[in-house]
């Protein structure tokens, strides 16, 4: 197996001003040390230039498999955290792991690239990983019958609806063949009716896959549909402060009372977050 | 077999379909059947209608409106030539065979002129756009050549290469690079951010990207500048042809018309210009309006 690690040398232990007292442990200690992590941060510090502290001491642990949801106010740097973790921006400090080589990632935006249809836009993802040529397209149809979509192989991205581009978009980050795949937002810009068919559909190709999903968003209810584990941030700088490990047996719904009651739990405890900047 | 979640009791089978499976793919079918448009499809003959009356009509309205200019007779008919007058000079000129040569004499000057300009101005292009130094340098110059009337280097070129096809090259080329060059870093300066970030999440990088990623992202803004590229090199050329006579350089499009303004021979002069006109439409039509088309609809930044 494969890791790309990224560790910046003498850097790994941020001060104690940086880590607040327990919450390492509290993020990274609910997993039991040894077990091999799909993704594991420790003290993960990112700034832009001279700005301020972006990330500030972000500690966590992934175990393989998980479907872990990181849910925070805008700006609390979240994406970034995402972004370090698929590799497009270095860490200022601290050490970051991703299991399986490069992650797949999938924007808010569908980012399909205009000027291919739905079928050639995976193959191309499948071809820069290094795919041989024969299996480019049976191998991108079969990923088009994953997220239902056989019948929009032949499509451009302008003829599809948001949802099925974000589906093709996801067909495209799986053709990278990822261990982990990291979710921002992904169905932030959809209608409400799509985003939940799109959990269903997000919940059941989990299932198939086994993938470690690490999914961003600011939605606490969609956290909590869909995560194994909740974990919220605190903005500026962007640190988790508080960790929700969602136990919900059976059928799991937007509108489940279930879900409801946790979300209420999270919310105050977010906004509790987002008041400490008032003054 | 998943491992075991965050805390106890979260087995692996906590998060279950909501859905049965096939109902969820039915549920989706529908919802991707409403969130779709069916797909239009007009028949050839109306697109060909849409297309082409609307010019031929406005083309008739300035036929007719020169007609009327001629019977009101503001100048004599040896100033302001009726339509059919100027349509008979030009057939005479067609069955002397003088019309085809000179219309070939300036295309293939033209398109061979333009070929070797969009071999000079598409790397041209692509070296200012990725290369921040040289931008830095010649971007500058190179919309400072597009405002410079290219006809301004045909006393350079006849001082350098003397009244030879060169001469007329040299005035095509700094009539068309730049456009091309400055189209190809339009197209480039306007790829969304957020393409590169796909490429490079995707794996591509360098020339791989180049080739994946900029190039094909790059096109609306470089097929633009093919077009203008066209305009300004049949342009220049007409120009340049215009003030240069030589037995060397053969009878362009160009010289009839200078030869019309010899023998004060109105009927020429304004049958060349048309002649002119139409070339430079045909071969937008023919070449650059499709290509364009082709590329627009398939980002679906233009209707069929």
């Amino acid at each position: 197996m494969t890791a790309t690690e990224t560790t910046v040398p003498g850097a790994a232990a941020p001060g104690k001003d940086t880590v607040p007292a327990g919450i390492a442990a509290l993020a990274g200690g609910a997993v039991p040390t040894g077990e091999p992590a799909a993704v594991r941060v420790d003290g993960l510090v990112k700034r832009f230039g001279r700005g301020p502290r972006v990330l500030d001491g972000v500690s966590l642990r992934v175990p393989a498999g998980e479907f872990v949801c990181l849910l925070g106010a805008s700006g609390c740097g979240k994406s970034t955290l995402l972004s370090v973790l698929a590799g497009l921006e270095r860490p200022t400090a601290g050490c970051v792991r991703v299991n399986g080589g490069r992650a797949g990632l999938m924007f808010q935006e569908p980012a399909l690239l205009p000027w291919l249809t739905a079928s050639r836009n995976i193959e191309l993802a499948l071809r820069l990983a290094g795919v041989p040529r024969a299996r480019w397209r049976p191998e991108a149809l079969r990923l088009l019958e994953l997220v239902r979509l056989e019948a929009a192989a032949g499509k451009r991205p302008h003829e599809l609806s948001g949802g099925m581009r974000q589906r093709v978009a996801l067909a495209r980050a799986l053709a990278q063949q990822p261990r982990v795949l990291l979710m921002d937002e992904p169905f932030g810009a959809l209608d409400a009716i799509t985003r939940d068919l799109l959990h269903d559909e997000l919940t059941r190709i989990w299932g198939e896959t086994g993938l470690t999903v690490v999914f961003v968003t600011h939605n606490v209810r969609e956290a909590v549909r869909l995560g194994q584990r909740v974990l919220l941030m605190s903005s500026r700088p962007g640190r988790i402060v508080e960790e929700y490990p969602v136990r919900i047996d059976g059928d799991r719904r937007i509108e489940s009372p279930q879900v409801a009651e946790l979300s209420v739990q999270i919310t105050e405890r977010l906004r509790a977050e987002i008041r400490r900047h008032a003054t | 077999m998943r491992p075991e979640p965050a805390g106890p009791g979260a087995g692996p089978d906590t998060v279950t379909a909501t859905v049965p499976d096939d109902q969820l793919a039915s549920l989706e079918r529908g919802l991707d059947e409403l969130t779709t448009e069916p797909r239009q499809r007009r028949s050839p003959w109306r697109v060909l209608a849409g297309r082409v009356a609307p010019p031929l009509l406005a083309a008739a309205l300035v036929l007719l409106l020169w007609q009327l200019i001629f019977y009101v007779r503001i100048k004599p008919d040896y100033v302001i030539p009726s339509p059919a007058m100027v349509w008979d000079s030009l057939a005479e000129l067609w069955q002397q065979g003088a019309l085809q040569r000179g219309i070939w004499t300036s295309v293939s000057r033209g398109l061979l002129g333009f070929a070797v300009s969009v071999a000079i101005g598409t790397p041209l292009g692509l070296l200012v756009a990725q290369v921040k130094p040289i931008r830095a340098a010649l971007a500058p110059l190179l919309s400072g050549l597009q405002s410079l009337p290219s006809v301004a280097w045909v006393p350079f070129g006849i001082i350098l290469f003397g009244l030879a096809p060169a001469t007329l090259y040299t005035v095509v080329l700094l009539g068309a690079v730049p456009s091309i060059a400055v189209g190809m870093i339009a197209g480039i300066d306007q790829i969304p951010p957020l393409y590169h970030r796909v490429g490079r999440v995707l794996g591509a990088r360098g020339l791989v990207a180049a080739r994946h990623i900029l190039l094909p992202a790059a096109m609306p803004g470089y097929v633009a500048g093919l077009k203008q590229g066209w305009a300004f090199a049949w342009r220049s050329l007409m120009a340049a042809e215009l003030i240069t006579q030589s037995a060397r350089l053969g009878t362009g499009v160009g010289q009839l018309l200078d030869a019309g303004r010899e023998q004060l021979d109105s009927t020429l002069v304004f049958g060349m210009i048309i002649v002119i006109l139409l070339v430079g439409v045909a071969i937008d039509q023919v070449i650059f309006a499709p290509l364009e088309r082709s590329v627009l609809c398939r980002r679906g930044l233009a209707g069929t």
